[in-house]
């Protein structure tokens, strides 16, 4: 890749002003580094990286789930202690080992794998992070942009339920409307039932028929 | 049936306008008709449906709907060691076993930085564009199958592809799900018969295309329905992601073979076959081109294939732990740009892993190219993009 990365942050950092861009280094031998965009500044970002540094070709889009961590740390704590010491009460400053936890909350990640087919180019990694994974999981769309997003977010929404603002067609891809979960979230648990699938009966009858007088929906 | 359920107002952001499918507006006489093409329909090759709107013959609104073959592959990959999603990777695109292995055994080489020694590479170069020849020549076949040409020509082409498919099952023991490759290499050598065995029909397949050829190529109905049927135009095909013989019959010059070298493909010399106007015609002739181009290539590889081991010695079979970090590989699979996400956090288990489907991508623009067409026109574009419901789904 003729363009480096660093020189593709810095060309974002110019242009739009205020964007929040993390060179991030991948430890693996691939090599293939990537920009933390945050999710305020994306779709300006995307614009300018698809327009002017010319990544016309959106190859992949796809979500990680990365839940809460819970990171045991071992910290050393100095405190004063009262011991006796030869029948005289002391204050005395000892250091001790604990163990601490923390939970590190977690999020959900889109991965954008650009390519330039005229300068042939790449990949351009970008990732978005949303705020957690229970209720601020909004990212914007960007399949304005690169119409290649078009299924692979709506997958992405269906699988990992992240909601993308701005896309003209959000409903599940895979999965069959009405289906509650989101199946490659880490912590999702597969129901005990599984000959259960919606048939025309009853209420999902009465639903269809609802949505069809009003002509809502697909 | 009333308009109200055409839903005629898709409030889409148009940023660019081509970006979107263009609003076709019904001419207002008679009835729209909603037709469920699928998910048993013969044409959709797999269970798969076309929700469509029709006004008379016309189609103004065409919404695929997926799913119906969906197994979470991605998610039973997770669960599984890296090794251990090697087979299952042959049922993505069960046509293409041996490119869908390479695909994942080059993003895991990515991952871990393994070298692949060369008698391998020539192995890997052998079966992938073997696969190519059958995939395209099965891709015409049934093309035509859905032209009306019922039987004759998809039976010509899968006598070129057993030939093929015997060769794959005496390398690795099965016709289709080869399972063929691993991490640094190949599972077993090829032997000096099966070389030549593999020369012997590679000798035998210009005359099939040459026959092809004569048979269909000029034929007027083909030309007929065919030509400036289904047109995609090159920008649309670039931004919608489409890969492959679809890409390059729009024009668009961008095979992965060339322009990420990766394997030993710079070694051969072969051209990439281009389009002009991007019609089921054009997919057509690509793809013919292509196999002439894959015959080229593997006269050549034939050839030159040198001795030597076919396992990177430092590879390792059990305990399989690539260090943290990430890698997407891609390869030119036959109906395009096959590629594998893998993210290892250090345990056996990758801790994220994505197959990007040439197959499903490639739907992107199937509305594009099916409004304003006739419904009999539709199962033809439907049929010229060459989709796997196996990958579509995963």
């Amino acid at each position: 890749m003729s363009l480096t990365m660093e020189a593709v942050k810095s060309a974002i950092e110019s242009a739009v002003p205020g964007a929040g861009v993390e060179l991030v280094t991948n430890p693996s031998p691939s090599g293939q580094h990537w920009l933390r965009l945050d999710a305020a500044h994306a779709f300006q970002v995307a614009t300018f990286v698809r327009d002017t540094l010319g990544f016309d070709y959106l190859s992949n889009a796809t979500g990680v789930d990365w839940p809460d961590k819970e990171i045991a740390e071992k910290v050393k704590v100095t405190r004063s202690v009262t011991k006796t010491v030869d029948g005289v009460e002391q204050t005395v400053e000892e250091t001790v080992e604990e163990t601490r936890k923390r939970t590190e909350p977690g999020y959900l990640e889109v991965v954008y794998h650009l390519f330039s087919v005229a300068k042939r180019e790449g990949p351009l990694v970008l990732k978005l992070r949303t705020v957690n994974r229970s209720d601020q999981i909004e990212l914007p769309s960007l399949t304005p942009i690169w119409r290649a997003a078009e299924f692979q977010e709506r997958e992405v929404f269906d699988l990992y339920g992240i909601v993308f603002t701005g896309h003209p067609d959000l409903r599940r891809l895979l999965m069959w409307e009405g289906f509650k979960d989101h199946p490659m979230r880490r912590d999702y648990v597969e129901p005990d039932d599984f000959e259960y699938e919606p048939t025309a009966h009853d209420e999902v009858l009465a639903r269809v028929t609802a949505r069809q007088q009003t002509g809502a929906g697909q | 049936m009333s308009d109200a359920v055409i839903d005629k107002t898709p409030s889409l952001a148009k940023p660019d306008g081509w970006n979107r499918p263009p609003v076709i507006e019904p001419d207002g006489e008679g009835e729209l008709l909603e037709v469920a093409m699928g998910p048993h329909h013969p044409s959709t090759h797999g269970v798969f449906r076309m929700d469509v709107a029709l006004d008379g013959e016309r189609v103004i609104r065409l919404k695929p709907v997926f799913g119906y073959l969906h197994r979470n592959h991605e998610k039973i990959a997770e669960g599984a060691s890296y090794l251990a999603s090697m087979p299952y990777t042959d049922r993505l695109d069960y046509f293409c076993s041996m490119t869908n292995n390479w695909a994942y055994a080059l993003a895991v080489e990515k991952l871990t930085g393994q070298e692949v020694p060369e008698r391998a590479e020539y192995i890997r170069v052998i079966t992938a564009e073997l696969t190519r020849v059958q995939n395209h020549a099965s891709a015409i076949g049934f093309l035509l199958q859905e032209m009306g040409a019922s039987g004759t020509p998809l039976m010509y082409a899968f006598r070129e592809r057993e030939k093929i498919l015997d060769l794959f099952e005496a390398l690795s023991g099965s016709r289709m799900m080869c399972n063929y490759m691993r991490f640094g290499g190949c599972r077993v050598d090829v032997s000096t018969a099966w070389l030549d065995a593999a020369r012997k029909v590679v000798a035998g397949l210009p005359g099939f295309v040459d026959e092809i050829d004569r048979f269909l190529t000029s034929n007027e109905i083909i030309m007929a329905r065919c030509q400036g049927v289904g047109i995609l135009k090159p920008e649309l095909a670039v931004n919608a992601g489409i890969s492959g013989p679809m890409l390059r019959a729009s024009g668009v010059n961008y095979d992965i073979r060339k322009v990420d070298h990766y394997g030993i493909y710079d070694r051969f010399k072969f051209r990439v076959p281009l389009g002009d106007h991007g019609d089921i015609y054009d997919r057509y002739m690509v793809r013919m081109l292509e196999v002439r181009e894959s015959i080229k290539i593997l006269e050549q590889a034939l050839k030159e294939i040198p001795g030597g081991p076919i396992m990177d010695p430092k590879a390792k079979i059990r305990g399989f732990r690539p260090k943290p970090g990430e890698a997407y590989g891609r390869i030119e699979a036959p109906k395009g740009e096959l590629g594998f996400y893998l993210i290892s956090d250090g345990t056996p288990n990758p801790y994220r892993y994505r197959v990007r489907p040439p197959s499903l991508i490639n739907l992107t623009a199937l509305e594009d190219m099916t409004l304003g067409q006739n419904v009999a026109d539709v199962v033809l574009i439907f049929g010229s993009v060459d989709i796997v419901l196996g990958e579509v789904d995963r």
